[in-house]
């Protein structure tokens, strides 16, 4: 078990400075979103219009890896139509397989290829993910 | 006791995982099995399955005998007065939605209170919950002291005329703490309210007397004490259980079905409805023979010692937050580590061989209380050592070490 693989220098940089932390007030999609089974909490607000994420920030209390990831998420999804959102969605649930998926737009996110290796944490490193599916399908 | 003897009756204890000897600190959310405990399941369905109570084969009576065998083994385990007296269910969250479900909801009214603590597992807290919305009764918490222990003096003062029921863990699976059952008890019926009793944490460690505590219900779980998942008991007052209707409705539970009424068997086969899990309560037996055997009180004596172990040493370490009382604490220890999250603790200890819980524990009020989100838990049985404790103890200065250099 190669703790290495997991905790990537950039997701710690991501845990220690959080991209996009925070809330916005102007009409923002908010999403909440909690782990049951272990605690953790997100919120996610997306700036949406006509169809493209224009802003995206969150909130919440997590392990570092459902935060780095969550950083990285907000990163990647900001200026991407709900369409290309969603695929990228797709992507990183092929990540969490294993299966091979790269990131373009975001190259940052394959740090958490890792995370496949240890299936304890994939719900940790999905539930931002989640979130953002779930405030796409709320705006369709 | 010989430690080294008895965790070499567990087989799975024997192993290595990634790369280091096991350490296993998960027995709190469910135990491991001993030989005999596996053994007895697997010759059950070698030689005697078959269904109970209507079989007029030998087979069946071989079965029949098996089950209620389990069932007078378990009543004379927690001494109590009757076989009768002890419902097979699932575990320790069935039988107190037994409880809740049945006798709460048909005691309790509008005005009248259910008394729980904060400390509560989910179990023993949304069936009271929903209990309270059902009747219109009003859900009360006795408070905790700062180091989350209850006060007596605070119990006298939550439970009053208007408490129909009280319902309290006998030792909290977060904080460790054991509760004074026997004087809640005692209050409790003072003021005419029942007392239930959530033993998940207790029954594997303490010696339990019914009578001694003078409860009226008393819940468990057999996979916390050596025992298979999926069987645990119910223990009622004969008196209370008969004034209970069934809360399921089907096979093995009647007397006598007609068209349009019928009339149930007499207590506790009318709280257990459907073919039951007999290899369960086979498996539920052969456990209790196991630590029988041992002894309680020498599991209890050596769980304290592991836990005050493990309490001096993680509180010494630098950067440990250690929650609940310093002392009257069995089995276990929980803990965060600076302000690295308790699921990143946990799997560099994993890594390290080392098993621990992370998360909320099934306590969600009671993490709010203590504000914070998660923590991790190291839980000890009785196949645990000192040295376990050491390797937690390493593991986690290589945890420290570990984020000390990813985040700093
Ligand atoms: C205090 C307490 N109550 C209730 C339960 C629930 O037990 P089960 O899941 O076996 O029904 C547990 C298990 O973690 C517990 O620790």
């Amino acid at each position: 078990m190669q703790l290495d693989d997991l905790y990537r220098r950039v997701i710690m940089d991501h845990y220690k400075n959080p991209r996009n932390r925070g809330t916005m007030d102007n009409e923002a999609v908010t999403i909440n979103l909690n782990n049951p089974t272990c605690g953790d909490r997100i919120q996610l607000q997306l700036q949406v219009e006509e169809g493209v994420v224009k802003d995206a920030r969150f909130t919440g209390e997590g392990c570092s890896i459902s935060m780095s990831s969550a950083s990285m998420m907000t990163e990647a999804v900001k200026g991407k139509t709900f369409g290309e959102a969603q695929a990228m969605a797709e992507k990183f649930s092929a990540l969490m397989k294993g299966e091979p998926a790269e990131f373009e737009e975001y190259e940052e996110i394959e740090a958490l290829s890792g995370v496949n290796k240890f299936p304890a944490r994939i719900k940790c490193a999905t539930l931002a993910w989640n979130a953002l599916r779930k405030g796409i399908e709320q705006q369709q | 006791m010989n430690i080294q003897a008895i965790k070499e009756q567990f087989p799975i204890l024997q192993q290595e995982v990634n790369g280091h000897p096991l350490v296993y600190l998960d027995s709190a959310a469910s135990s491991q099995k001993p030989r005999s405990v596996i053994d007895a399941i697997s010759r059950y369905y070698e030689t005697d399955h078959s269904n109970v109570h209507r079989g007029v084969h030998t087979l069946g009576s071989r079965a029949t005998e098996a089950y209620e065998g389990a069932r007078e083994k378990v009543a004379s385990f927690l001494n109590a007065a009757h076989p009768e007296e002890i419902v097979f269910t699932r575990g320790t969250t069935t039988a107190l939605n037994l409880v809740a479900s049945s006798y709460a909801r048909s005691v309790c009214k509008e005005g009248d209170e259910i008394v729980i603590t904060p400390m509560e597992h989910h179990s023993n807290l949304i069936p009271w919950q929903q209990a309270a919305k059902a009747t219109g009764a009003t859900l009360k918490y006795i408070p905790l002291q700062p180091d989350g222990s209850l006060s007596l003096a605070d119990v006298e003062k939550t439970i009053t005329p208007n408490t129909k029921v009280v319902s309290v863990t006998y030792v909290s699976n977060v904080l460790g703490v054991v509760n004074p059952i026997k004087e809640i008890t005692a209050i409790a019926h003072r003021n005419g309210a029942v007392m239930v009793v959530d033993g998940a944490q207790s029954t594997a460690h303490l010696k339990i007397d019914v009578q001694d505590l003078d409860c009226d219900f008393y819940a468990f779980s057999g996979h916390k004490m050596c025992g298979p998942t999926g069987i645990g008991a119910l223990y009622g007052k004969k008196s209370l259980l008969e004034k209970m209707e069934p809360i399921e409705y089907g096979g093995e539970m009647i007397d006598f079905v007609d068209l349009y009424e019928s009339t149930w068997k007499d207590v506790p086969y009318r709280f257990e409805g459907g073919t039951p899990i007999i290899a369960g309560a086979v498996g539920l037996g052969a456990a209790i023979d196991f630590l029988q055997q041992i002894g309680l009180d020498e599991i209890d004596k050596h769980e304290r010692r592991l836990a005050a172990y493990a309490y001096d040493k993680l509180t010494a370490m630098d950067g440990i937050t250690v929650y609940g009382p310093s002392s009257n604490r069995v089995g276990l220890v929980t803990f965060n580590l600076g302000d690295i999250h308790p699921h990143d603790v946990a799997t560099v200890l994993d890594s390290e061989g080392v098993a621990v819980r992370a998360g909320h524990h099934c306590c969600q009020p009671l993490m709010r209380w203590l504000n914070v989100s998660a923590t991790a838990r190291a839980s000890f049985y009785l196949y645990n050592t000192e040295e376990d404790i050491d390797r937690l103890a390493d593991a986690l200065l290589k945890t420290k070490e570990f984020f000390g250099h990813a985040i700093g």
